[in-house]
């Protein structure tokens, strides 16, 4: 029945600032495209530095003292956040259609992975935000000494489009559930959940100027999110290479506080001692999910010698099976990626594997005739050194070396700039908890891959990022402490 | 228990709350308030569904047969029967709360997010039922219905959305463990897993709030509950039972027993199957509580009992205030309240001029009907409650006290008190020892810091404490110095479910509310797993 969903979104749309909606102060618009097909969804409004100086501006307001979302509980703050999350409940449906139309992703996943997550996440934040607590310090001297954990102010968020809604829901939990503003800019691939997410920001009551959003480019409004001198804390998620000129941009303008999520090259060990089936389907889906389009892609599988042949066979074959196709479709594993730009930067690396020697296993080209569909892709026999094992691919291509050694393979895991994420499959506790504690990465799952809870925090290690969101870690990010000391007459314990 | 208005209320318009609750004084704060809506109404003739036991999610009959009466304490008329559980429905209760805490069942293998949403949907649930529970609470306990429906139900509703929240934040810790031996390397972490089957006895003063405060916290954190209201005021507690089947909770999660305290109080005390009992009440039961755990298997014991709190005010306060805070801090709830600051010293300078406006704010409480709009202060709870009032009243004027106004029983019907205060109380006076638990303002004179603060922690008590100064050096001196789990300064009864609520001396052992609350219903597991090298 997917096969026939026509969602078509009719009316141009606009910036979202102060709880308004509002055209680009240049009156220029973008088109958003579908993936699948290539054609023009619709036109959405192109914010600009000048919509930035508005957005912050009432960022900024909306943070003065004494506003209401100044002196809210921070109990109603929470409340506010579960009203967001019974909304994004309510009308997950078409959310998830949405992201599909704009993204690509399959329907299946978008609606059972993306909207419950983001649903989790929103509800896991407001639980925190009565309970996000400061100390009460034995200091030396006859001083009585306390901190409030305050938050920072204005918050600049610029999210990536290979999960619109559940990075915009990473982001604005614990920055509203810590009291912050929001001036978040979306990709310029996926503004449309996003936005819609913003209707209902309004309508569960956010205070205006608490959350505002505005669709744009990188080199424009993100830019101007980044060097602005009223924007307090800027958070990103993104290439490494964008995350560069962040933290950058923050060091010639005010020094704000700078968290970023960026990219990664993760290793996936395999040990011959593993559940083989398990492993081959988990290192599948680590690196296939979503198209290939995550940062924590499992892009590095190394596999014991003795199991390798074996491994690789497998993991053939059940590239092989994946299905790729109409994402609303509800047989469909695979969806188109997510624009022409990256669509050619995927096909420029198969061809280096190619090139550089790595054995091409199944896939290798183009899916479909139109949209931007590729090939599951294996490649066996890839050597440190080829650009495939070194660089961020985030498509559908899956890279298999092989390994001998525990020490071996922890060293060629860690030589890398990255650190995000990592996995080991094996049974033997000595290695799991051996290889889980030599890999430099801020993640590791062992006998599993991709397992996200809102309760477990995520980031880089290295060039993969700066801070950490979610989990109770999350909220340091959103954070400034202060430290109050009174002057007491005589202390007593 | 917070007598002040909550401070959402100016957030809430959807609940029609947006008013001013009478004696309040709540300033700018709430300047942008808008303007008075209409006061919620009673339910007229509230049906009263629930008057069974409730265990593994269904009404049950008591083993005995016996019913318990349950009467309206403002007109004496009996509501209904109840059943009444004993210690064959306890063994009953516990039995299904044990195999609802079987490992594999679906509560202990819920996520911990699932349990903090069927905790939110709880509160949802009450929100949607407020007027009917706030109706029977106060026909049940003859308190105030406005303040039912703003103080209990409010605080029931935030303080089950607080636990709801904590359930999938209840972090164990990875510890860096070594034992200073080269070649033997560990790895440890703890795990924070419930205790198991928690008995908790409630009192009839806030049976709502209570109910919520021991469930909320026991629930978040994964335990299985065997629950005892007090046998004045079941009806909500059961309503409430129905709700948390509505909500989902699987069965035999929360069992509801009816009774009272020396039958089913003390076959939960006794149990060897519950693992832990939480009781508030009297200081006298809980020592009873105590020996019983001693007797039995070791559960744990955490205990809210009673209290004599000193509320210190000092002459350079803002004193129109403070009598005000002074008053409300004794007579809300009829004086019913383990927090009831019920010893009010006063600085020398402004003792009698503290003491008219005292007696002129007690003289102008309104008495009657606790469903009427206007009334501010309703019936005691029981004729025991008070004989034992009138008796300490008695004991005041004859050890010398200056009865100011009151000390008498008022109106037709129902077991009404005259709001009371005495001045020129001394400390050795029964009245300025015991806990009376009714309409009875004990005002005494102080001079020093020094003699306030011997004076006021001179009582096994230590359960709440307030301060009035503007000066800040005596603020932190008095609230450091002050043996008492809460200290107040400039207000009093201001609670929150964040805040940690409990007793120091006789007056508890542990604490609700707040993150505080969660170490009396988690046993920590330290896991020590030997690995082959350590590295930091």
């Amino acid at each position: 029945m997917w096969q026939e969903v026509r969602l078509t979104v009719t009316k141009n749309i606009t910036l979202f600032i102060n709880n308004q909606w509002q055209d680009a102060v240049s009156g220029k618009t973008f088109p958003t495209i579908n993936p699948a097909t290539g054609e023009v969804i619709c036109q959405v409004a192109e914010a600009d530095e000048a919509d930035v100086d508005k957005a912050v501006k009432a960022a900024h307001n909306a943070f003065r003292l004494g506003s209401p979302w100044r002196r809210m509980d921070a109990s109603h703050r929470g409340l506010l956040l579960n009203r967001l999350a019974d909304a994004i409940e309510r009308d997950s449906t078409y959310l998830a259609e949405l992201e599909t139309l704009d993204n690509g992703k399959p329907y299946a996943v978008a609606y059972t992975v993306d909207l419950p997550n983001v649903v989790k996440c929103l509800r896991y934040y407001a639980g925190w935000a009565d309970k996000w607590e400061g100390k009460t310090i034995p200091i030396d001297g006859d001083y009585f000494c306390y901190t409030r954990h305050e938050p920072i102010g204005v918050c600049g968020q610029i999210i990536p489009w290979n999960f619109p809604l559940l990075m915009q829901a990473w982001k604005l939990g614990p920055a509203l559930a810590t009291g912050n503003t929001v001036v978040m800019k979306v990709a310029e691939q996926t503004p449309l959940t996003a936005l819609y997410v913003a209707s209902l920001i309004k309508e569960v009551g956010f205070p205006e100027g608490v959350v505002n959003i505005l669709p744009g480019m990188g080199p424009s409004a993100g830019a101007a999110i980044a060097k602005h001198m009223d924007v307090d804390k800027v958070a990103f998620t993104g290439s490494t290479e964008v995350g560069h000129l962040i933290q950058q941009a923050s060091g010639s303008s005010n020094l704000k506080k700078v968290t970023l999520e960026l990219g990664g090259k993760s290793p996936n060990i395999i040990l011959s001692d593993a559940n083989m089936e398990d492993a081959v389907e988990q290192s599948h889906f680590a690196l296939f999910f979503n198209q290939g389009q995550c940062c924590c892609a499992g892009s590095r599988t190394y596999v014991q010698a003795d199991i390798y042949d074996e491994f690789v066979e497998r993991s053939v074959e059940r590239a092989k099976r994946r299905v790729v196709g109409n994402p609303f479709d509800l047989k469909t594993e695979q969806g188109p990626q997510v624009d022409q730009e990256q669509f050619n930067k995927i096909l420029g690396y198969i061809s280096s594997g190619k090139r550089e020697g790595a054995k091409l296993m199944c896939g290798g080209g183009v899916a479909a005739d139109r949209g931007y569909f590729i090939q599951p892709t294996v490649f066996g026999d890839v050597q440190d050194n080829m650009t495939i094992a070194r660089e961020e691919i985030f498509g559908p291509v899956m890279q298999i070396l092989k390994f001998k050694s525990l020490e071996e393979v922890v060293t060629r895991a860690n030589d890398t700039k990255y650190g995000l994420a990592a996995a080991v499959f094996t049974k033997d506790i000595d290695k799991a908890n051996y290889v889980s504690n030599g890999l430099r990465a801020g993640t590791v799952w062992i006998n599993c891959y991709d397992v996200f809870g809102a309760q477990a925090p995520f980031g880089g290690y290295k060039a993969s990022g700066n801070g950490r969101e979610l989990g109770e870690y999350g909220l340091d990010n959103y954070t400034e402490v202060k430290t109050v000391t009174i002057k007491v007459p005589q202390k007593n314990s | 228990m917070n007598s002040q208005p909550d401070n959402d209320h100016q957030q809430q318009s959807d609940n029609g709350c947006n008013h001013q609750i009478p004696n309040q004084n709540h300033k700018s704060e709430h300047g942008d308030r808008p303007g008075m809506q209409a006061l919620p109404m009673p339910v007229p003739d509230p049906p009263i569904q629930y008057t069974k036991l409730f265990i593994s999610n269904e009404w049950h009959e008591s083993c005995s047969g016996r019913k318990i009466p349950v009467y309206n304490p403002a007109t004496g008329e009996l509501l209904c029967e109840v059943e009444e559980a004993d210690a064959e429905d306890v063994e009953k209760a516990v039995r299904s709360a044990r195999a609802a805490f079987q490992m594999g069942s679906p509560w202990r293998s819920m996520d911990a997010s699932d349990r903090g949403h069927l905790l939110n949907r709880l509160a949802d649930l009450v929100e949607r039922d407020r007027l009917l529970l706030a109706t029977l609470e106060a026909l049940d306990s003859g308190k105030v219905f406005l303040m039912a429906y703003f103080v209990d139900l409010m605080a029931t509703i935030k303080t089950l959305r607080y636990y709801g929240g904590w359930a999938d934040k209840i972090h164990g810790k990875t510890i860096p463990v070594g034992d200073g031996q080269r070649y033997c390397h560990y790895f440890t972490y703890t795990r924070h897993e419930p205790i198991g089957v928690c008995g908790q006895i409630i009192p009839w003063n806030f049976p709502l709030m209570m109910f919520a405060w021991k469930i909320a916290p026991a629930l978040c954190c994964g335990n299985t509950v065997v629950i005892k209201p007090a046998e004045q005021t079941p009806l909500s507690a059961l309503h409430m039972a129905a709700l948390i089947k509505e909500a989902g909770f699987p069965p035999g999660v929360v069992n509801v027993v009816p009774g009272y305290g020396q039958t089913a109080g003390c076959a939960i005390s006794h149990h060897m199957d519950i693992d832990k009992v939480a009781f508030t009440g009297s200081t006298a039961v809980g020592k009873l509580i105590q020996k019983a755990a001693g007797d039995s298997n070791l559960k744990r014991v955490t205990l809210e009992l009673g209290g004599k709190n000193p509320n210190i005010v000092f002459a350079d306060c803002d004193l129109e205030y403070a009598v005000e805070q002074a008053h409300s801090g004794l007579f809300f709830n009829q004086g019913q309240c383990c927090l009831a600051g019920s010893r009010v010293f006063v600085e020398e300078p402004i003792y009698e001029e503290f003491v008219r406006r005292s007696v002129e704010r007690a003289r102008s409480k309104v008495l009657g009907n606790p469903l009427l709009p206007g009334v501010d202060q309703g019936p005691q709870i029981d004729q025991k409650q008070f004989n034992k009032i009138m008796e300490l009243i008695e004991s005041g004027k004859r050890e010398g006290a200056t009865l100011e106004c009151g000390g008498s029983p008022w109106g037709q019907q129902g077991l009404f008190i005259q709001p009371t205060v005495f001045s020129n109380v001394t400390d050795d006076m029964r009245i300025a020892k015991e806990e009376i638990f009714g309409p009875v303002q004990q005002i005494m004179c102080f001079r020093s810091v020094h003699e306030v603060i011997q004076r006021a922690n001179a009582t096994h008590y230590g359960l709440a404490a307030g301060v009035f100064t503007n000066d800040i050096d005596k603020a932190l001196t008095v609230s450091s110095a002050l043996q008492a789990g809460m200290v107040w300064v400039n207000c009093y009864n201001a609670m929150s479910a964040q805040c940690p609520f409990g007793g120091f001396k006789m007056s508890g052992n542990g604490r609700e509310l707040g993150e505080y609350a969660l170490q009396e219903y988690t046993e920590v597991k330290a896991v020590t797993i030997k690995i082959s090298q350590k590295n930091s």
